[in-house]
């Protein structure tokens, strides 16, 4: 057990070398630590908010409104399928499968045919909306779950959402929304701003060095839905006041002032932008200029082609920002929007244009701002008290084991490099109570070698030659540790599961702590202390 | 060596104290209770609720009269002020105003505006806003994340060891748990998401010390199959004694530090655990291990799986013939 195969020697070196070399960009100026060659790790600690200051956000995103939107798009689809059947030209009027009382029913569709017998044809319209498949790789191969059902009862048709598919829709919402917020909060990508998911419906984000949670709220809080509507002409003025209108037809507010009614129906959407970006029109004004993607161009072309003339409506969260008259196909797939309001205003649309719509609504749970002063002083007393605590473990492991505790300072170091090498490798989050975390493992640490310690003593006392009294310590310690340890890895892991914030923090720490110390405690010393041994044969040892 | 905590070898008779132990941490444990029963906790803003916003200045320290006479014309209901990092920032708590996220976004703006008037050179230091759903909750995975992890550990040691281990070891925790909640109790320290991480490293500390005690008396219990119980049991902690006391000592060194230095947002979190490790270490010695004598540990079932222990040392010959 004493004797030392070079591989195991080799191993050694290995991960001594490793934490080395992760550690040491912590500890070297900005400067030398860019030009380091690639093959090292350039990585320095993440220090958490607490630590560094700023605003710590805590969301809430409306799901269930994804759902919605999505049995509202697939009620959309089978009024389009109805009205092209109805307008097909090569089978008589009568074998035409159209359909009516299309609506939203809970979490289905239902649709009635509107001449019962042509059930098969009407199947056949539906079917290929019950096709469709989310969260696979390929739609055709599969691989994805199925997303509507598609069902009959007499004449009327339902699609429902499968469970797995409303699951999907909700997590890639959440996603969506993240990519949105860091869009929004740091478009140049420069703030090191971190998104996380929590639980199924809830979203954490972190800007450090902000101390506005406010005005963070209010950009990541626009909904910025974009959408080009037709204007429904030809209403008295009463017949809007007293709400006279079809379905799908809904009055809005326009952003000067006065009422305007819209189709529901949604023409383009924001959705269809590839970019936005501030400019002016002819007049001088400012004004957001956007290009639509392929599909946008193309039904923007054709609706403005076959309605020259009548006005449409672009609709920013509910209300009007302008009706302009269409003059002419507009087919190149730009335009612009005026009466936007200021320069600022118009940047803003702009940036949350580019950025997209939230496909969520989200609110705000919590809210956290820790100012930059906190946050030094909090590393400052945080590494204090780590370095006294470290200094005052040394002093007393060297008074009461003498070489061996020296050995076991040796690994305490060790440990405290690796910590260190591997928090930043794997760039975890350094927060203060996983400094705590940390000055913990120290403390624990040695427990391991305190153990050893005393079961060589004991074993010497009962009369063990140097060697022997070595290797039974080590031997019959070793069990023990690993029970020790493995119950408070449990710990550590609860409380990386279960915890938030600021208790995984500390989980993280303590856990890495657990299993470098199991190196370094257990190994390393073994090794640093049988090459003394081998090298001076005292007739006793001094411990 | 320089320092020696305790002689070569004690024989303190720990078992025969267990009658004094049990009445001790039974009155304790009940006292504990009825204190939290009737006291409460004083659950700080992450498990309660409200708004919580901090001022301070670099270099000098706060009149707190001053901070309430700024707060009170806001007319926010139940406000506390409280002097922290030695007087040079003020911790202000304010109950959840009525109304929705909006309210307390405005809450803290008026704050805020109302120190930038009055106190102009006073530094906004931090502010949390934590909503009701959120607070409980927070509350409810405290809660689940402690009883996990005393569940995993009861499980893992009922492994390795027997059952009577198993629940040794859990009633120890659970004793070591409900005497933290009668410290804070008594205390009146803010009882926060970071002290549920401290329950959770008493845990695993008060675990750690009574594993290691659980086994040498395994391996004792192996060795002399002739020695009565309540020997096997005081031979194996006096056998370890010097063991829990150092790595009791080190571990405090390093809290002590962290007590003393680390600022006012760990001390919550430094004096539970200090007060965790004296409690574990008592009760792995005082609670844990004469809890085995209670629940009458048989020892055939405990040398039967021979040969597949490591901590059966074969290297010594007739060991199992000592006694």
């Amino acid at each position: 057990m004493l004797n030392f195969p070079r591989w195991k020697v080799i191993m050694i070196v290995l991960v001594c070398l490793f934490g080395i070399i992760t550690a040491l960009p912590n500890f070297l100026p900005e400067k030398t630590r860019e030009n380091l060659p690639g093959f090292l790790p350039n990585q320095t600690l993440s220090l958490g908010l607490d630590l560094r200051g700023g605003v710590n956000l805590l969301f809430a995103a409306a799901t269930e409104d994804v759902v919605n939107a999505r049995l509202n798009n697939i009620a959309d689809q089978i009024r389009d399928i109805s009205r092209d059947e109805g307008r097909r030209r090569d089978i008589p009027r009568e074998q035409r499968a159209t359909f009516t009382n299309i609506r939203v029913e809970g979490e289905t569709v239902t649709a009635t045919l509107r001449n019962p017998e042509l059930t098969e044809r009407g199947r056949e319209l539906l079917l290929p909306l019950s096709q469709s498949t989310v969260g696979g790789v390929n739609p055709v191969l599969g691989g994805g779950v199925q997303e509507v059902t598609l069902d009959r009862d007499e004449a009327i048709f339902t699609l429902a959402l499968t469970e797995q598919g409303i699951e999907i829709q909700k997590r890639d919402a959440i996603s969506r929304a993240m990519e949105v917020i860091r869009k929004r909060v740091d478009p140049d990508g420069t703030k090191e701003i971190t998104l996380q998911p929590q639980g199924g419906d809830r979203i954490i984000l972190e800007v450090p060095g902000a101390s506005d949670p406010d005005a963070i709220i209010d950009i990541v809080g626009k909904t910025a839905k974009l959408s080009f509507h037709d204007v429904v002409t030809g209403l008295s003025a009463s017949d809007i006041a007293n709400g006279r209108l079809r379905p799908r037809q809904k009055a809005l507010p326009m952003r000067d002032g006065g009422q305007i009614v819209i189709n529901e129906r949604v023409i383009v959407s924001g959705d269809d932008l590839t970019d936005a970006k501030p400019s002016y029109d002819q007049g001088g004004q400012p004004v957001v200029s956007f290009a639509f993607n392929l599909s946008g161009a193309k039904r923007f072309g054709s609706h403005t082609a076959n309605n020259v003339g009548r006005p449409f409506a672009i609709v920013l969260d509910d209300v009007v920002i302008s009706a302009p008259n269409i003059n002419g196909p507009i087919l190149g797939g730009a335009g612009i929007i005026q009466g936007v309001g200021d320069l600022a205003e118009v940047n803003e649309l702009a940036t949350l244009l580019k950025a997209g719509a939230l496909p969520v609504d989200l609110t705000v749970l919590t809210r956290r701002t820790i100012g930059p002063g906190v946050g030094a002083d909090n590393i400052e007393s945080g590494s204090m008290a780590a370095m006294i605590g470290f200094v005052a473990v040394i002093l007393y492991m060297i008074l009461s084991y003498g070489r061996f505790g020296l050995a076991a300072n040796v690994a305490l170091i060790t440990n405290l490099v690796l910590i260190t090498g591997v928090l930043s490798l794997f760039q975890a989050t350094l927060t203060l109570p996983g400094i705590a975390g940390v000055v913990l493992t120290i403390g624990m640490a040695v427990d391991a070698n305190v153990l050893i310690f005393e079961r060589i003593r004991e074993e010497q006392r009962a009369g063990a030659k140097p060697f022997q009294a070595m290797e039974r310590g080590y031997g019959q310690a070793f069990s023990t540790i690993m029970d020790a340890n493995i119950t408070t890895f449990i710990a550590a892991a609860t409380l990386y599961f279960l915890g938030s914030g600021p208790v995984q923090g500390f989980a993280v720490t303590l856990g890495i702590g657990i299993l470098t110390s199991m190196f370094t405690a257990v190994v390393l010393t073994r090794y640093i202390l049988s090459s003394w041994l081998k090298r001076a044969r005292p007739a006793t040892l001094p411990i | 060596m320089l320092l020696q905590l305790l002689p070569k070898e004690t024989k303190i008779n720990f078992l025969g104290m267990r009658k004094i132990a049990a009445v001790l941490s039974i009155a304790l444990m009940i006292g504990s209770l009825a204190l939290f029963a009737v006291n409460s906790l004083n659950y700080g803003i992450d498990f309660q609720g409200g708004i919580e916003v901090e001022f301070g200045y670099e270099d000098r320290t706060v009149d707190i009269a001053t901070i309430r006479a700024v707060i009170a014309p806001l007319n926010m209901g139940d406000v506390s002020v409280k002097g922290i990092d030695d007087g040079s920032s003020a911790l202000i708590r304010i109950e959840r105003q009525p109304g929705g996220d909006e309210a307390q976004s405005d809450a803290t703006r008026r704050v805020r505006e109302a120190f930038t008037a009055a106190m102009p050179d006073i530094e906004y230091r931090q502010g949390n806003i934590i909503g009701p759903v959120v607070s409980g909750e927070l509350k409810r995975d405290g809660v689940l994340a402690v009883t996990i992890a005393v569940l995993l550990v009861l499980i893992y040691i009922w492994f390795r060891f027997e059952w009577q281990f198993g629940l040794g070891a859990v009633i120890a925790l659970v004793h070591d748990i409900v005497l933290t909640i009668g410290f804070f109790a008594v205390t009146r320290l803010d009882f926060n998401l970071s002290i549920i991480a401290a329950l959770l490293t008493i845990v695993g500390y008060s675990l750690n010390d009574t594993v290691v005690v659980y086994d040498r008396v395994r391996e004792n219990i192996r060795k002399y199959r002739k020695i009565p119980m309540e020997d096997v049991l005081n031979l194996s902690l006096n056998q370890t004694l010097s063991r829990t006391l150092m790595t009791s000592v080190t571990t405090l060194l390093a809290l002590f530090a962290l007590f003393f230095l680390g600022g006012e947002v760990i001390q919550g979190f430094t004096a539970a655990m200090i007060w965790g490790v004296v409690i574990g270490t008592y009760s792995s010695v005082f609670v844990a291990s004469p809890l085995l004598m209670f629940f009458k540990i048989r020892r055939e079932s405990m040398i039967l799986d021979d040969g597949k222990d490591p901590t059966v040392d074969k290297t010594r010959p007739g060991q199992f013939g000592q006694f």
